[in-house]
């Protein structure tokens, strides 16, 4: 591992104190510098700044932030909306980061809007983020007292309000475009493509940008610091750092924020001070590398960097040999003991339970694809079950092949053959000894069915 | 400015086959021109595409080689490349096919859908043929009431959402959602709010399975056994687009059919579920004649020699003009034209109406530059001088509200009440009862307005003169706001208007079905067929009649009053019930007990047929062909499916053997017969041949006058209205209206219409002079009554149809919430009101759209109701309240 100090970005705080949630924290420790610097330029040279450090979207889908920025259609009314629907299994950075510097959250939020000239900001949040949502609130709070929000911000000419909306417990709500329906006060269900970009047409058929709660939070030290030396760090289009959400079978599950490229998942998992190896020392049988939608990967894909490129152009498991992603950054380590027939039903029926049901492939598909993984855990599938498994899978996401093709009108329907294509693929002699394996006059229990009345 | 967009078109590949699509549509829909059907559930083309159900995917070839995409909501492109043959698309649309089938159960076998079912279609033609679903299916309770009209079968629901999207987008009555998510999504209604919506019927209609059924069908027919026919439906004057369909020589179904011009499809339920009330025990089905005071059944010889000896002596004891033939608005063409003449050519009476004094004058309504619903549709500005169009014309409302959604046409109301259209208006003048004059001339005056006209607000008023720029193209939606104050109001601000505007076109809102038809071709005081004057026709019609009345007679409220003073003799009733419809029961009480003899011909027992010495038994929709007129002037036919109950005839019959029985020869034996003479002698009609209707082109109708006499005009295409104040004149009367008054079209009244040879030029009717009319003060001691009709009423129609009875509301006296105060009358409590008439006592309820010292009643809610108050004679009709 090179020797050479890398910053902390946006953990700096959070690593360093316990009231790193505090205004009196966040103003002792450098808060709203960023803020005052990027107000000093033009919004077009904060643009070209963002565009400089090469940031990708932490958010799953890795697009350049600036790039996006550029995008946007020339019109009056423009809005930014943060992502903070943090719902995946997991994956918890954004939790963190709302919960332990809410406020370097709202500064990044103001330099983006005002990058981008927006007239109103949302930072739509998970529900369930009681005490995030809370600390928020404060922290626009404090950011209006202390003339970092309202009219004329610090005296800038720059004007921009913040409204915090919670969500209401829905994992698809993440997805930008359910997203911007649940915040217009609809059913969170995803937009039809065209029109492709929130940029284009978001909010209120405004254009919008959507980024991500971590994306936002880099903000305040790329204004401070440079693009320039953002883009130092990391190497290829994978620049800066990044948090990486470590949990499963390793002896030290939590956040760590580390250098992309330069860090490779081996780093992660085994390093003293990162994940410290498999917990008791046991041989690791996969792990998922970018959050539940993710392809899986196997011991010969620890060398690989944590990079959006060398991941995503790796050679993969599923047919086709494309790679995986990324995605949210979130690993989860699996140990030689995991029974991966039932991790791969519980991440499928996690999808299941969390379709938002409007079109068919996934509704019907996500559900079916629960029932048949259930049977076959449970000791009760039949023969051919693994072919259907991988029809069903294939009608979804038709080819199988990563990057996904798809029926469906986003990516949550195919994120769920995922899991199942993986580990029907790696360890296909694990589901056919489960098939049937059940003792000779044993029931099947009753099928879970959703909208039983 | 909404202009109709002209379209661009451009050529894409379908499977080899190059098709000519047009840009902005969807590939879905130019496949499907160029003869290419792909499957589809969610997608409709009259709403949005919402890509749910994905049965539609097809191969598209892009930069990045081929791809599949959802036909519905890719827009298409030039040189677009498609294949919907491909492996992988018969893959996808197998596997949509088997996901959509694994929860949906099959019972078919007692599915009302079955036979006519999309989903059942589409499994057959592309679908896998087993399943491979072992699990036990998804459970709902089945079926689910969410109105008193729809049943909902969630277990049998594919979520493609377009009912809801109908309800939400269409209708405007967002009372179903999608509840619940994922595999436990369903269609559902709040607790305790039902799906209560005048269009609920057109969700059943178009639920591609049969999860929505409709309580007044359901259970009733398989689709392989129902006859059908297209017809148009004629319970109000819209003039929808059907298909009647029927088992065993009972109407079992009515559904709308895609009409560009008139309806998309849609149906309001009172239209659609109407049909029972054809199928009704109650219809009349012998003639009857009075013996003893009592209705006895007749043979028709007996029946019309007794209709015949009564009028003809009361003909030959007090002459013609004692006489008089009063309805007609439920004919087809051919009866009203039939009608016409043996009223005015045989019994020589001018009182002829075929209006019951709760429609507008005939002169203003021919007179006027006429509009069509899509001129409206269109329209930079459409002025709604009219009742509630959702309450009775619900068909031209959802039009109107697609118009001001989609084309941002602009909307002003005069009104004294909130309307359907009110959300969508973009001014809403909501003025004191009787004043709409004062308002007009406030939006037509010099200048902006500083101060409140009528109760309206300077800004309101500023706000719509502003959408009434003289370039901005304007149609008005006229008709009867409030039958509690004469029409005198309404007629003058329209005339006003179009005095002041003369390119603005107008658009009837009189309800009754075929009142357009019946007016145009003569059941009108002072008029003949052909929208000609009694003076400029006298000539031509005495020629082809014989004779024809020397002077204008009288309209239905003078020719009432007339009866009840005793003179008038002989009076016909064609299905008009006075007693039920006419502003003023008290006086049409007393005329039809003052009215020497009375025939009434009619379908149904009602209150003013009980009243009749002979009673003749009649045909109404789907039991006789024929055509009718809707308020455009829209000519279409009418389909015959059932027919008549005991030994009814259509109406033109019984004027033909009335005509026999009174010694005289009408010369009409048949419809196309008469037909024929309609177009050789009716000058609105030229060129209007049986052939031409029949045609298949004219499947939309026909707008009278035609354009040209020779070229049909292309179906669904605005005709020769470019310039509307030019083209709608043309071809209509004039009355004995001052010179001067309208546009001045010169000397020559020739028109667009290449008139027969034989025929004269036709003359022309003119609205009459505006005159300056002022509002009657308001006292402050009462309230003025505003009174206008509701969907669901205690009319023969909708309380012969068994599903609808129960969904007429109880009346109330709605008042604005600080009379209520001023009052002291309290909410839902009980009032007693007095008119001049009478005195009634009535439930309150608040109502804050209405203006402050007004008050609303239902005109057709039973009794007592606001016929008890109103007294026609009175421009306005004021309440004394008192708590009860």
């Amino acid at each position: 591992m090179e020797t050479r100090t890398v910053p902390r970005i946006v953990t700096s705080r959070i690593t360093a104190y316990d009231d790193s949630h505090t205004i009196e924290r966040f103003l002792a420790t450098g808060g709203y510098d960023g803020l005052r610097k990027a107000l000093s330029m033009t919004p077009e040279q904060v643009q070209a700044e963002v565009l400089t450090s090469n940031l990708l979207g932490r958010g799953g889908a890795g697009f350049e932030a600036g790039k996006k920025w550029s995008m946007m259609r020339k019109a009056p009314t423009r809005y930014l909306v943060i992502n903070g629907d943090e719902s995946e299994p997991a994956t918890f950075k954004d939790h963190m980061l709302v919960e332990g510097d809410p406020n370097q959250l709202v500064e990044g939020t103001i330099i983006s809007a005002y990058a981008i000239q927006a007239c109103q900001a949302f930072i739509y949040l998970r529900g369930e983020f009681a005490l995030g949502l809370e600390r928020v609130q404060q922290a626009v709070n404090d950011a209006y007292r202390n003339g970092a929000l309202g009219e004329d911000i610090f005296g800038s000419g720059f004007s921009l309000d913040i409204v915090v909306q919670p969500g209401a417990g829905a994992y698809i709500c993440g997805e930008e475009t359910a997203l911007l329906e649940s915040l217009e006060g609809r059913r969170g269900m995803p937009r039809i493509k065209p029109p492709y970009f929130p940029a284009a047409m978001g909010l209120y058929g405004e254009p919008t940008i959507v980024n991500n709660v971590e994306t936002m939070a880099n903000m305040p030290w790329i204004i401070s610091n440079g693009g320039a030396a953002f883009a130092a760090l990391g190497a290829g289009r994978s620049t800066g750092t990044r948090i990486f959400a470590l949990s499963g079978h390793v002896n030290n599950p939590a956040n760590y924020e580390v250098e992309m490229v330069k860090t490779t998942f081996r780093n992660l998992i085994y390093d003293e001070g990162l994940g410290g190896g498999i917990r008791g020392g046991k041989e690791l049988k996969c792990f998922v590398p970018g959050g539940a939608s993710a392809p899986w990967f196997g011991p010969q894909h620890l060398d690989l960097p944590l990079g959006q490129d060398e991941v995503g152009k790796s050679n993969g498991v599923l047919p086709g040999g494309g790679g995986s992603m990324l995605g949210s950054g979130s690993i989860v380590v699996m140990d030689q003991d995991t029974d991966v027939v039932r991790a791969a039903w519980r991440l499928a029926r996690f999808f299941a339970r969390e379709s938002c049901g409007k079109c068919t492939p996934c509704r019907e598909g996500t559900s079916w694809l629960d029932k048949v993984m259930k049977r076959i855990v449970d000791g009760h599938g039949r023969p051919g079950d693994l072919e259907l498994l991988r029809d069903v899978c294939d009608n979804i996401a038709p080819g199988l092949a990563f990057p996904y093709a798809m029926t469906t009108i986003c990516f949550l329907g195919p994120s769920a053959a995922m899991p199942i294509m993986s580990a029907l693929t790696m360890f296909p002699e694990e589901f056919e000894r489960r098939v049937g394996s059940a003792p000779a006059g044993s029931l099947p229990g009753k099928p879970e069915t959703a909208g039983v009345v | 400015m909404p202009t109709k967009p002209t379209v661009e078109t451009f050529t894409i590949t379908v499977d080899g086959r190059e098709v000519e699509a047009e840009k902005g549509e969807m590939i879905i829909a130019a496949a499907e021109r160029g003869g290419t059907y792909i499957p589809r559930f969610c997608w409709h083309p009259r709403m949005k595409p919402v890509g749910m159900c994905r049965m539609c995917v097809v191969d598209v070839k892009g930069p990045r080689g081929w791809g599949l995409v959802p036909a519905c909501y890719v827009p298409v492109g030039p040189n677009m490349e498609v294949n919907t043959q491909s492996p992988r698309v018969k893959k996808a649309q197998d596997g949509i096919l088997e996901l959509l089938l694994i929860n949906h159960p099959l019972d078919c076998p007692v599915c009302d859908k079955g036979g006519e079912c999309p989903l059942q279609d589409h499994t057959l033609a592309f679908g896998p043929g087993e399943t491979r679903m072992a699990e036990e299916k998804r459970h709902f309770e089945k079926p689910i009431p969410i109105s008193d009209l729809v049943l909902l079968d969630r277990e049998r629901c594919i979520m493609c959402a377009r009912c809801t999207r109908f309800a939400d987008e269409v209708a405007g009555d967002p009372f179903i959602q999608i509840i619940d998510r994922g595999n436990g999504s369903q269609i559902n209604v709040f607790p305790d709010e039902p799906f209560a919506s005048y269009f609920s019927g057109n969700t059943v209609q178009i639920c591609p399975v049969g999860a929505l059924t409709a309580s007044p069908y359901r259970f009733k027919a398989r689709p392989w056994d129902l006859d059908q026919v297209e017809s148009t439906c004629t319970v109000c004057a819209v003039g929808c687009r059907v298909a009647l369909q029927s088992s065993s020589n009972r109407l079992t179904r009515m559904l709308g059919l895609d009409s560009e011009p008139v309806n998309h499809g849609w149906l309001c339920d009172k239209g659609r579920f109407s049909i029972d009330a054809v199928n009704s025990e109650n219809r009349l089905s012998t003639p009857l004649v009075r013996r003893d005071g009592e209705l006895v059944e007749a043979s028709w010889g007996e029946a019309l020699d007794a209709a015949a000896a009564g009028l003809r002596a009361a003909r030959d004891l007090h002459g013609p003009s004692t006489l008089a033939v009063l309805g007609g608005a439920r004919l087809a063409d051919e009866d009203a034209y039939a009608w016409a003449k043996l009223a005015k050519g045989v019994l020589g009476t001018d009182n002829v109406d075929c209006q019951m004094g709760d429609g507008l004058p005939a002169e203003v309504v021919l007179g006027l530059p006429r509009a069509t619903i899509e001129d409206a549709t269109w329209a930079d500005t459409v002025i709604l001088l009219a009742p509630d169009l959702k309450e009775e014309l619900p068909v031209l409302h959802l039009r109107l509200r697609e118009a001001a959604r989609d084309h941002g046409v602009a909307i002003i109301e005069l009104s004294s009440r909130a309307t359907g259209l009110t959300v969508d208006a973009k001014a809403s003048l909501r003025h004191q009862p009787g004043w709409a004059p004062a308002v007009m001339a406030a939006l037509l005056a010099e200048g902006d307005p500083t101060e409140s006209v009528a109760g309206v607000a300077p800004e309101a008023l500023q706000r719509a003169r502003r959408l009434l720029a003289p370039d901005r193209s304007v149609v008005v939606v006229l008709g009867r706001g409030s039958l509690a104050e004469s029409a005198e109001p309404t007629v003058q601000a329209a005339l006003a208007l179009h005095r002041a505007r003369p390119s603005a076109t107008f658009l009837p809102a009189l309800r009754r079905g075929n009142v357009n038809g019946a007016l145009e071709l003569g059941l009108a005081p002072g008029l003949l067929p052909g929208a000609t004057s009694l003076a400029d026709g006298a000539t031509r019609f005495a020629e082809a009649w014989g004779s024809v009345p020397g002077a204008r007679g009288l309209d239905t409220t003078a020719a009432l009053a007339e009866a009840a003073d005793g003179r008038l003799h002989g009076l016909v009733l064609l299905g008009a019930d006075p007693l039920t419809d006419h502003p003023d029961r008290w006086l049409a009480r007393r005329g039809l007990s003052g009215a020497g003899f009375v025939v009434a011909v009619d379908a149904f027992r009602t209150p003013s047929v009980e009243q009749a010495d002979v009673v003749l038994p009649v045909a109404i929709w789907g039991e006789r062909p024929g055509t009718t007129t809707n308020i455009e002037g829209r000519v279409t036919r009418l389909g015959q499916k059932v027919v008549p109950p005991g030994v009814a005839w259509a109406d033109w019959m019984v004027a033909s053997e009335l005509a026999f029985a009174l010694d005289a020869d009408l010369g009409l034996e048949s419809l196309a017969g008469i037909a024929t003479e309609i177009e050789r002698l009716a000058p609105s009609r030229a060129g209007l041949t049986p052939a031409r209707i029949d045609d298949r082109a004219a499947r939309d109708g026909l707008v009278v006058p035609l354009a040209t006499a020779d070229a049909p005009p292309v179906p669904g295409e605005i005709e020769a209205n470019d310039d509307p104040g030019v083209a709608a004149v043309q071809g209509h009367v004039e009355t004995g209206a001052p010179a001067g008054v309208g546009p001045d079209t010169g000397g020559e009244p020739g028109g667009p219409v290449a008139a027969p040879s034989s025929a004269p030029a036709p003359a022309r009717v003119r609205p009459p002079a505006p005159s300056p009319a002022a509002g009657v003060k308001t006292d402050a001691y009462k309230l003025r009554l505003v009174s206008s009709r509701t969907l669901y009423d205690a009319g023969t129609i909708v309380q012969e149809s068994g599903a609808l009875a129960k969904l007429a509301a109880t009346p109330a006296l709605h008042v604005h919430p600080s009379d209520i105060n001023r009052f002291s009358l309290g909410d839902g409590g009980l009032v007693r009101v007095t008119s001049s008439r009478s005195v009634a006592t009535l439930t309150v309820m608040a109502d804050p759209t209405l203006p402050r010292g007004a008050c609303w009643l239902a005109f057709n809610l039973g009794s007592p109701g606001a016929a008890d108050l109103i007294d026609a004679n009175e421009p306005i009709t004021d309440l004394a309240v008192e708590s009860a």
